[in-house]
């Protein structure tokens, strides 16, 4: 991801055969220019065509086929940006202290903890996405345990809550916004964890004793010295996460409702189902698109507000 | 109030841990339970009945081999290629070196969807009918891209010096290369082979994009059968997946440990 864990040193002595790192390079550079660069390219092309699929596409660069797209697809592409992005920050939120527990205080648990959470990555995303639904359910294991504990006026506050935050119906967990982005962040909080773990682990704690050494509280210790240092970790980890989450449709569909479909299901849905393929095209153009904008903003202003 | 402060961080941690356990341990609670009707979700009774027939339900066991199969094609092919351009990366300084770097990043920075569709979209402009042969074409590669980052952190990681100490001692660099280089990056070519075969075996969005109606992969069972009831079948595998992680990762990392204690 970041060009400091590629800091490769120049090898010492000049190659002379200059052709092998281009035959090295040959079988797997072509294998993606021919099935990522040029399948991109169609996309693109795909997406300014007009025709049907039983009279065939010809390129007339309709560009109104992305006017239609976007006036129509419009909150369901503003959805997954917006349910992506919280995703990301509640990730953060809990993936930081997980790592910092892993790197700093686990001890022994070290390796264990760190395969508990890689481990999740070899299970299937869709078993675990649907055990959700059993948790989260009416009368599923949370109501059931939570009643158990007299605690269900608890749950019920916070589905009240919820309803009030516009992130829930007001009586019920599963098929409500909370559901899909609580998805989200559960299947992505690994690919969170794992950058900010190799970021952390590799912090001289030493830093944090010289700190207070220097009149820092805890809290203007974290800010100054640990925060700044850890960005690279942060900025991969938050990357990870919220490109993948926003072209996700699993968790929508699978913990949501009519009401909180991302755009990835519309894509799918005009692709496999309606078969109008240039709109489909269209929204996948345009997501490509909204995203790359929103990464390299993202990446100017961690690189230069707060890294130097 | 100060025991919770100087804990905090421990407490946070072990709540977060659970949070990415309970769903596999939901996972494995379920597949002993014997459900009534085809839904799997309030727990009825004991029952050993899914561990003891996991193929009972049709079509669950050939859409497991179907994904083994794709997953082993795909994973060692990419290793493959992946390995080869993490050498040429990792080693050599040559013109457009930047470029593959960007090339090589940019599937990594691409949601599944854009990428599945992309991909169909080529194999409708060339009138290619999806198959077996399109799913392993597209796993191959959005594996690449993580052979590589995975390889190439290995091989930055190692120290020069080696192969140099080899040459000294009058090894070839083809010698040196093979008895010192190879053994030391292997790790991280057994790390990429394991990520991308993991990647293959779970992918349900690039698939769905690429597969046929009589191409159905293990995510593509599952995802049917969620919109009439999963059978209990799907719990058992996906337990024995986790356990079989669990172990095989701890295997590795013990191991790796011992070795490390071994050389201190």
């Amino acid at each position: 991801m970041s060009d400091a864990a590629v800091a490769v040193p120049p090898p010492r002595r000049r190659v002379r055969r200059n052709w092998v790192p281009y035959a090295l390079l040959a079988p797997g550079l072509l294998w993606l220019v021919v099935f990522f660069v040029v399948p991109t390219v169609s996309l693109v092309s795909q997406s300014l065509q007009t025709g049907d699929v039983f009279n065939g596409y010809t390129l007339t660069w309709n560009v109104q086929t992305y006017v239609d797209a976007l006036g129509t697809y419009w909150p369901q592409l503003l959805r997954s940006l917006v349910y992506a992005g919280l995703a990301t920050v509640f990730t953060l939120l809990l993936g930081y202290p997980l790592a910092w527990f892993i790197a700093h205080r686990s001890g022994r648990l070290k390796n264990v903890l760190l395969v508990l959470v890689i481990a999740p990555f070899f299970t299937s995303f869709l078993i675990r996405t649907l055990a959700w639904q059993t948790i989260l359910g009416n009368g599923g294991l949370l109501e059931t345990t939570m009643g158990a504990l007299h605690l269900t006026w608890l749950l019920h506050g916070f589905e009240s809550f919820l309803g009030l935050v516009n992130l829930g119906t007001g009586n019920q967990l599963l098929y409500t916004p909370f559901a899909v982005v609580a998805g989200l962040t559960y299947n992505f909080l690994p690919f969170m964890v794992l950058p900010l773990y190799a970021n952390i682990e590799r912090l001289d704690l030493r830093l944090v004793e010289a700190a207070s050494d220097l009149y820092a509280t805890p809290a203007s210790a974290f800010r100054r010295v640990i925060w700044p240092l850890s960005l690279p970790g942060v900025v991969a980890g938050t990357l990870l996460t919220f490109i993948p989450a926003t072209g996700d449709y699993i968790n929508s569909v699978l913990l949501g409702s009519t009401q909180t479909v991302m755009i990835g299901q519309v894509i799918d849905s005009q692709f496999l189902r309606v078969l109008n393929y240039p709109l489909a095209a269209a929204l996948s153009v345009a997501l490509m698109a909204l995203i790359i904008t929103f990464v390299t903003v993202y990446v100017r202003r961690a690189g230069t507000e707060e890294l130097v | 109030m100060s025991w919770l402060r100087r804990h905090a961080v421990r407490i946070v941690g072990l709540l977060v841990m659970a949070y990415i356990l309970l769903p596999n341990l939901v996972v494995l609670a379920y597949s002993f339970n014997k459900p009534k009707g085809r839904l799997n979700i309030t727990w009825q009774e004991f029952s050993l009945d899914a561990w003891l027939n996991p193929c009972n339900s049709p079509g669950i066991c050939s859409s497991v081999g179907l994904s083994l199969k794709i997953g082993i094609i795909a994973s060692l092919t990419a290793t493959v290629l992946g390995t080869l351009v993490a050498f040429a990366l990792g080693r050599h300084r040559f013109r457009g070196r930047a470029g593959t770097n960007v090339l090589i990043f940019m599937p990594m920075a691409t949601p599944e969807v854009v990428m599945g569709s992309s991909l169909l979209t080529l194999f409708i402009a060339l009138g290619v009918g999806t198959g077996q042969t399109t799913i392993l074409i597209a796993h191959i590669m959005f594996c690449l891209s993580f052979v590589v980052v995975t390889v190439k952190a290995r091989i930055a990681s190692l120290d020069p010096r080696l192969e140099e100490a080899a040459a000294d001692l009058y090894a070839s660099p083809a010698q040196a290369f093979r008895r010192v280089t190879l053994p030391l990056v292997a790790p991280g070519i057994a790390a990429g082979a394991l990520l991308a075969f993991s990647l293959s075996f779970d992918d349900y969005i690039i698939t769905n994009f690429n597969a046929s109606p009589s191409s159905v992969t293990f995510p593509m069972y599952i995802w049917g059968a969620a919109q009439r009831g999963v059978p209990v079948q799907v719990n058992v595998i996906g337990s024995v997946l986790f356990l079989a992680a669990v172990a095989f990762v701890g295997i590795g990392q013990l191991l790796a440990s011992g070795r490390q204690r071994a050389r201190a």
